[in-house]
């Protein structure tokens, strides 16, 4: 028989132990707070499902008034950002590849002379598909949005002409992912965060774990210097993450048939990068927590922003600019456009050379950092 | 020359001075105690001494390195056995002490880890994981591992607490034959039997050094008097104390020690007490234990006085 009888003053004596406890516990005091605080920021002004403001290249071959009413109507519907007018198709090519830009808008030198003549005038369109859900909506809507500049470019007469055949036909390329097939972009995606979740965290629990069982005063008194407890401890982790790429990468061909367009080493190198950022920035946070607990709350308060801002969940160009300036400060938003360009784009190592060097600035700031951090002394 | 030489050795945390210039002096192959109640700063400078804490004041040197720069080649000479039990608990008894072995690559590493555990008598259970130990055990696992190395100073923090006594006399056998092979050690101690087994003491109190020296050195300088009153009815002691002189009433037994330090006021009060009720006081030796508590009323008192002066 389980004893029901509750008696008020020590229902209220674990009561007010437990809101003791809980207020000294400052980590998780603040995580208590903070968790929501963040998450109703970045879901109520960051995160946008349907994205505007997409950069968008244009090659205006034709440069007369009618290109420029299409573009001005394009920039006015919000989804396009004009960032780049390169003078040359190839020189598109390179942007969009690249992840500069999600659109490539090519006017043909003959837009003008077509709608003037009647004949069907056309635009081409290349979007980097690799993220349906970021182009889906811009694309949507440039159709209307072009055939009405153009309508009302031309005039009255138009409208009727307007109404009777169709006028401006788009043509659609969607690069890299033409099916949109959402898988394609994820199953990439969750390789990073994969081994965010798991490097960051085991790493930071490993190094706490000594502290919390005081073996760390023993290592301490030991000889031995931070930098070879540091990497003794970072090394077996980078083997732990080895393993894990394997066996993303063999469920993302086996399983989800994600093709692989690019260059495996360049991948592999990427990957030792990018784990290389996350240990170090385990090892970060293990200078900070006491217990081990506290290493798991400081762990997913990294992992749950640069979740949402890195472009993994929701499109990085649909955020507001605060937004994505807070999301290019995570390794994680670097790595996730390294492992979708080099698998599906195909990507070199010039097209993620800024990527990669953003990842490398992460290692030597976090690396200087943990060994700042780390104590040789127990003062 | 000394094994460790230290002068002033000052430690602060925030506002508050854990370790109040502290010196002390230890020659090779002593066996000096380390005695203080609970927060008395032992620990802290234990740590200062074997390269763990950084001092804020002072200066020495320890096994002939400086103990301000040269933490590094203190810590290879050095063994430390900290007060809980820091080995790891998941791995087993030989997979620690193969650890220890790498880290002061000690060579060959297979037959010293052997022969170590052959001395501990654990070769048997050399795969039994180290948390399963027993505290006895747990102990002499973590002397061992710390000597492995073969240090010229071994500090040890509260080597025996919550361990039997059975445990604690072998255990302070080793250590005298350690000694006695020329291994200098530090150890600190609430035990009085074990103070009374090193060679000198020293004592701490709220971060000073309030005595050193052997255990007669420090009972005798402390200049107390104690009488003992045998087959004492119950209610004595409550009746001695508050009288002038009495400063310490203790039962043992059936036996009261009354203590105090100034002797004839002490034999006054105790003849008076005598004429009242009858009850007869010898004198007897002041105990180690009575000292100790001495200081530590003391330091109490000049806390008090301290916050008194403060706070007006």
């Amino acid at each position: 028989m389980i004893d029901l009888s509750v008696s008020r003053s020590r229902l209220w004596a674990v009561l007010v132990k437990e809101f003791i406890q809980m207020r000294r516990d400052r980590i998780t005091f603040a995580m208590m707070l903070g968790v929501p605080i963040m998450q109703l920021l970045l879901f109520g002004f960051a995160i946008n499902s349907d994205p505007k403001g997409l950069p968008t290249a244009i090659v205006d071959m034709d440069g007369g008034h009618y290109a420029r009413a299409v573009t001005t109507a394009m920039e006015t519907s919000g989804y396009f950002r004009f960032t780049d007018r390169p003078a040359t198709l190839a020189e598109g090519e390179h942007l969009i590849a690249s992840g500069e830009v999600l659109f490539l808008v090519t006017i043909p030198a003959d837009l003008g002379a077509r709608v003037d003549r009647g004949d069907e005038p056309q635009i081409l369109v290349d979007a980097d598909a690799t993220d349906p859900a970021a182009a889906s909506g811009a694309l949507g809507a440039l159709g209307t949005v072009a055939q009405r500049a153009l309508t009302r470019e031309k005039g009255e007469a138009a409208e009727v002409e307007a109404l009777q055949k169709k006028q401006l036909s788009i043509v659609v390329h969607r690069r890299y992912n033409p099916e949109g097939v959402s898988q394609y972009n994820i199953v990439p995606g969750l390789l990073g965060v994969i081994l965010q979740m798991t490097m960051v965290m085991m790493t930071a629990m490993g190094l706490t774990r000594e502290t919390e069982r005081g073996t760390m005063e023993n290592l301490l008194a030991m000889p031995a210097t931070p930098v070879e407890i540091m990497l003794g401890k970072i090394l077996p982790f980078l083997g732990v993450g080895a393993v894990q790429v394997v066996v993303v990468l063999v469920a993302a061909k086996v399983l989800f048939a994600v093709p692989f367009v690019g260059s495996l080493t360049l991948l592999m190198a990427s990957v030792l990068t990018f784990v290389l950022s996350l240990v170090l920035m385990g090892y970060f946070i293990s200078t900070f927590a006491r217990t081990q607990m506290q290493a798991m709350q400081l762990t997913f308060f990294f992992f749950l922003p640069s979740l949402m801002l890195s472009g993994f969940m929701f499109p990085f160009d649909g955020m507001p600019g605060w937004a994505r300036t807070i999301g290019e400060c995570f390794p994680l938003t670097h790595f996730l456009r390294i492992v979708r360009a080099v698998m599906l784009k195909g990507a070199d190592l010039q097209a993620i050379a800024w990527e990669w060097s953003m990842l490398a600035v992460f290692i030597g700031l976090y690396a200087a950092i943990a060994l700042t951090r780390f104590r040789q002394t127990l003062d | 020359m000394s094994i460790v030489s230290v002068q002033g050795l000052t430690k602060r945390f925030g506002d508050h001075t854990v370790v109040d210039h502290v010196s002390m002096e230890i020659e090779k192959g002593e066996i000096v105690g380390f005695l203080g109640p609970n927060g008395s700063g032992k620990t802290t400078t234990i740590r200062m001494i074997c390269g763990l804490l950084t001092p804020d004041g002072g200066s020495g040197t320890v096994l002939g390195h400086d103990v301000l720069t040269e933490s590094r080649s203190i810590k290879r000479r050095v063994g430390y056995m900290t007060q809980r039990f820091s080995f790891y608990e998941d791995l087993t008894i030989a997979e620690n002490l193969d650890f220890v072995a790498r880290l002061y690559e000690l060579s060959p590493r297979r037959d010293t880890v052997d022969r170590t555990l052959e001395n501990l008598g654990l070769t048997s259970r050399r795969d039994q994981l180290a948390g399963t130990l027993s505290g006895g055990w747990k102990q002499r696992l973590a002397l061992a591992a710390c000597i492995m190395h073969e240090p010229d100073l071994l500090l040890l923090d509260e080597p025996t607490a919550g361990v039997d006594p059975k445990a604690r006399r072998e255990f302070w056998d080793e250590i005298h034959l350690l000694a006695a092979d020329g291994l200098t050690v530090l150890v600190s101690t609430h035990y009085m039997d074990e103070a009374e087994r090193c060679h000198r003491i020293n004592y701490i109190s709220y971060g000073k050094l309030l005595a050193r020296g052997t255990v007669e050195d420090v009972v005798a300088g402390a200049g107390l008097t104690t009488f003992v009153a045998r087959d004492a009815p119950a209610d004595l002691a409550r009746r001695l104390h508050g009288l002038p002189a009495v400063e310490q009433v203790a039962p043992f037994g059936a036996t009261l020690h009354v203590v105090g330090a100034d002797g004839e006021r002490l034999a006054a009060t105790l003849a008076g007490v005598t004429a009242e009720t009858g009850i007869r006081f010898e004198r007897g030796e002041t105990s180690l234990e009575d000292v100790f508590i001495q200081f530590m009323a003391r330091a109490e008192d000049n806390m008090a006085g301290a916050g008194k002066g403060a706070s007006s």
